[in-house]
């Protein structure tokens, strides 16, 4: 089976610049640089290489939708999402830990495609070593005169799921609390410091040499109809080797979690989480999904991240909502008042369930307030909040009746 | 003409304006949207998400306050499904609120109460406990915050950094435990923090001056401008006289600002705001003979001694020997009245306006001016100028001591004040000092007549504002005792006048 990103895996050395040269890297960037942009963007769009930060959006066509430098003269930014904060997805850590000199090429090709002389690495806060390994490489590469006229710096972040949202990672980086924008204008149009600026994720970028080297049409065919190329799984849970799995997209859901070693301890399965814990829940029933973008929409859920989390017989379904709604409740940037409000009101319901304390009316609350919420704030991670729960409600409600019985009285 | 678009909201057809937002062309034409964190002066976060409304064709509620109208399209803001979203916004709201009416300033006049009557009315789901925070935490000299009945609108916040510019409060933390505070080590303290109780929709920034003094419901407005300084900003004045008992006896409670675009748009500075709490104090009442005879005296019996006390002096001292000394707080009719006795009529030369140096003060770009006497501009229409500006308080000094003046008519001023002591020496020797105004001061003390006049509240008027804007106000308050506005007082020393063939 193809692998792209994790092909060369085996290598200790692979962080190392000689190493990746000696593997045919910074090849992409030769042949983009000479390739000219607009052939460029044509092999992009071709690829259906969608955006991998959870999103989806075709990477070629954000890249297009810049305003061209002749129309609106002055700086333009490519800005790299390595926030990553999603719980179950990890696959942005292994690729910069393992190979961050295809994070750089990618980027570099990025910024050549819209003419941007200044791109950034946004790395989560957390992600300490992963920052020292990007600003050796920055450096190795840097030397080899590999940025040309370009420049490329590295910011932190201060340890907020929210600023991994495209338009609150702006606003950090200006130096403002991580509060979502609402567009439009789309940061393409005004991004950092009001000027046209791509953002996209670390794996988004690391495809983007293959989809140069072999033709936006291989890098299509790899995957389904409209995703194209492999994507990285991060698979963790009651699996008995979790860990980063590239796969093509499509791939059934079940074969993932067979590469994973399976359920761990001979259990059942019970539900798969399949894109890290912002998307709705799926049921063993559910296991031949084709794992693209498409795919798990038909089942009411993402393909997200691809943070597959699996679940085993073991796990009562309150217990699974309230980790997840404590863990919004505790990033939601407190902006708009339904999600502000409505998360930390679903962790104190779930909690109370938990506890001992659930009644019957507190189901219909949730599904109301789930319902108010979903749609109605300013970003996805108050959607988030009233989808969660209420998919692990509608596909285990037996789980939701034992923890808030009818009660006499 | 600038273009129009045309939309129905409700049912009824609404013409914005190029620019403008569903919610903003509603609010011109007098159409409620609920909303909390939209100001006409602070834009639009959209925070709140109170302003939901159903587009027609659109898969999704819109937040009207960010939604530009498009020709022929179809709002509805009061159908079942918008009210249900705007009723689980505030239901939002409202669930951490500690719902402390019973003790709260805001209490009815708050956004909370008001949607709720409006568009709530549902029954509480809320089961656990409310999350806690800060209370009456007093962030400046005039500002007490309360962080538990926060809404998060960003109002403050964004007024801090987009009108003050002082930039002395943020939101701290994340969340549903994120709260507005000042920046460590500061004060809300700028020279307009008073509008931040004004702009809070809710009781969490409320005023301290009026903390626990009387329940909005138990208050009358007027429509006035502030006489703190030459800009005269629009302003409601809200007094207290149905329960005597409240606000510790006073009559005037506090001052709003009044939206005027064309004036102070919806601010005023906490000087104007804040510098008439003493209204009733030191007050005048009752006309006066002071001295040795000292009585008091109806109208018309003080201003006949007036004018025969005048005809005393003059059969052998000059007509001219009489000067006067008034503030530019006299208003448009004041100023004609005191032209039509003092220059017409007695034909008097010598006068004093020139302000105090206390009533010189800050300016900015904002709204305060450096003058800080109201009607400056309006004498000067009346022929006041600084070409008439005769007198110094040190060449009037002058004058009594050489005996030319021997009489001084004084309005709303206190020369005593200005001269200290020696002023009293001074002040003796006259044969005549008239003192009039609505509050005692130094001088009024050594007058041989004292007249009462109305002060601002108490009186219809007008002033000219230093753009030559002419600005009315209402009588908000009952004039005290015997008091009597200014131009009043002039007219009738002016009749007693003819009435003695003095003119
Ligand atoms: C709450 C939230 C958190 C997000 N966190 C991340 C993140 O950590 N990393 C990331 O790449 N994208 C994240 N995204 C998606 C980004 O907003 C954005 O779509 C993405 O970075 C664009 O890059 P892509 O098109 O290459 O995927 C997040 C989105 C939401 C709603
Ligand atoms: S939905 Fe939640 S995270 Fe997003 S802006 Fe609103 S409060 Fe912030
Ligand atoms: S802010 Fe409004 S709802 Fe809250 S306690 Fe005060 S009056 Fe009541
Ligand atoms: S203190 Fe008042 S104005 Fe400021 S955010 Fe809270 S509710 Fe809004």
């Amino acid at each position: 089976m193809t692998k792209l990103l994790t092909a060369h895996f085996h290598e200790p050395r692979l962080h190392e610049l000689e190493t990746y040269r000696g593997l045919g890297g910074y090849e992409g960037l030769k042949k983009a640089l000479a390739m000219g942009r607009e052939q460029l963007m044509e092999e992009m769009k071709k690829s259906n290489l969608r955006g991998l930060g959870g999103a989806g959006f075709p990477a070629g066509m954000k890249w297009s939708t810049v305003t061209p430098e002749a129309k609106d003269p002055g700086p333009r930014y490519v800005v790299v999402n390595c926030d990553e904060s999603e719980p179950g997805c990890f696959k942005d850590r292994v690729l910069v830990t393992r190979a961050p000199h295809a994070l750089i090429e990618g980027l570099l090709i990025a910024m050549h495609a819209i003419d941007a002389k200044q791109g950034f690495i946004f790395v989560r806060g957390e992600y300490q070593v992963q920052y020292r390994i990007l600003d050796k490489a920055l450096a190795e590469a840097r030397s080899a005169g590999l940025l040309g006229e370009r420049s490329i710096d590295l910011m932190r972040g201060a340890g907020a799921y929210i600023s991994g949202l495209d338009t609150a990672l702006l606003e950090t980086m200006e130096g403002k609390k991580a509060w979502p924008r609402q567009p439009p204008p789309f940061p393409t149009a005004k991004g950092l410091m009001g000027r046209p600026t791509v953002v996209n994720n670390v794996e988004t970028l690391c495809m983007v040499p293959h989809v140069v080297l072999k033709g936006g049409d291989w890098f299509a065919a790899l995957g389904t109809p409209k995703s194209g190329g492999t994507f990285l799984f991060s698979v963790s849970g009651h699996v008995a080797k979790p860990g980063v799995y590239e796969f093509p997209m499509g791939t059934p859901l079940k074969d993932i979690i067979a590469a994973a070693g399976g359920v761990k301890g001979g259990r059942k399965l019970k539900a798969v989480i399949p894109g890290g814990v912002s998307t709705p829940v799926m049921t063993a029933e559910e296991l031949d999904t084709p794992m693209d973008f498409e795919g798990p929409r038909a089942q009411g859920s993402f393909l997200g991240a691809g943070g597959v989390i699996v679940l085993d017989e073991t796990a009562d379904m309150v217990m699974v909502a309230h980790n997840i709604e404590r863990f919004l409740a505790h990033e939601s940037c407190g902006q708009c008042t339904p999600c502000r409000q409505g998360s930390y009101w679903y962790e104190r319901i779930l909690e109370r369930g938990l506890s001992g304390g659930g009644v019957a009316a507190d189901l219909e609350t949730l599904q109301r307030t789930g319902e108010d919420m979903t749609g109605k704030v300013i970003c996805a991670l108050g959607d988030t909040v009233g989808v969660v729960t209420r998919a692990l409600m509608k596909k285990f409600p037996e789980d939701f009746k034992a923890k808030f019985p009818e009660r006499r009285g | 003409m600038a273009k129009t678009i045309r939309f129905t909201l409700d049912g009824r057809t609404v013409e914005a304006r190029e620019g403008e937002t569903v919610l903003e062309a509603a609010q011109r034409c007098g159409l409620r949207i609920p909303h909390y964190c939209w100001h006409q002066a602070l834009g639009n976060p959209g925070n709140c998400r109170m302003c939901n409304v159903e587009v027609e064709g659109a898969a999704k509620p819109m937040v009207s306050c960010r939604l530009q109208p498009k020709e022929g399209m179809v709002v509805r803001s009061a159908a079942p499904a918008a009210r249900r979203w705007q009723r689980a916004a505030l239901e939002f709201h409202l669930v951490d609120h500690p719902l402390d009416c019973p003790v709260c300033d805001q209490s009815g006049e708050c956004g909370l109460q008001d949607y709720y009557m409006d568009i709530g009315r549902y029954p509480s789901s809320l089961r656990d406990d409310k999350w806690h925070m800060g209370k009456r935490m007093p962030i400046g000299p005039h500002i007490m915050l309360d962080q538990e009945r926060c809404i998060m609108c960003t109002r403050c916040t964004r007024f801090v950094s987009t009108v003050s510019q002082s930039h002395e409060l943020g939101i701290f933390g994340r969340g549903h435990s994120q709260v507005v505070d000042v920046v460590p080590g500061r004060s809300l303290d700028n020279p307009y923090s008073g509008c931040l109780a004004d702009i809070c929709p809710v009781g969490a920034l409320t005023d301290r001056d009026f903390r626990f003094q009387v329940r909005v419901w138990y208050l009358d407005e007027a429509e006035s401008v502030c006489p703190g300084c030459s800009r005269l900003c629009s302003i409601w004045a809200h007094t207290s006289t149905r329960r005597p008992w409240h606000n510790q006896g006073r009559r005037l409670a506090r001052l709003k600002p009044r939206l005027d675009p064309e004036v102070n748009g919806p601010w005023i500075c906490d000087e104007g705001r804040y510098g008439f709490a003493g209204f009733d104090s030191d007050r005048l009442g009752r006309v006066l003979r002071l001295g040795r005879d000292a009585a008091e005296l109806p109208w018309d019996a003080a201003c006949d001694e007036i004018a025969v006390a005048w005809h005393r002096v003059v059969r052998h001292k000059k007509p001219e020997g009489l000067a006067v000394v008034a503030s530019g707080a006299l208003s448009n009719q004041d100023w004609a009245g005191f032209r039509s006795l003092f220059v017409d009529g007695l034909r008097l030369s010598r006068f004093l306006f020139a302000p105090e140096p206390d009533q010189v003060g800050a300016e900015d770009g904002l709204l305060r001016r450096r003058d800080k006497v109201p009607n400056l501009a309006g004498g000067r229409a009346f022929g006041f100028g600084a070409e008439i500006q005769s007198l110094t308080w040190q060449t009037l000094a002058e004058q009594i001591e050489q005996g030319e003046v021997w009489g001084l008519y004084v309005v709303d001023r206190d020369p005593l004040k200005v001269w200290g002591e020696k002023g009293r020496a001074l002040l003796e020797r006259l044969d005549l000092l008239v003192y009039q105004g609505p509050r005692k001061g130094l001088t009024g003390e050594l007058a041989r007549f004292r007249l009462p006049a109305t002060a601002w509240l108490e009186e219809d008027g007008e002033f000219t504002d230093f753009q030559g804007r002419v600005r009315g106000y209402r009588r908000a308050l009952e004039p005290l005792g015997q008091a009597r506005p200014d131009w009043e007082i002039f007219a009738a020393i002016e009749a007693a006048f003819h009435g003695g063939g003095g003119l």
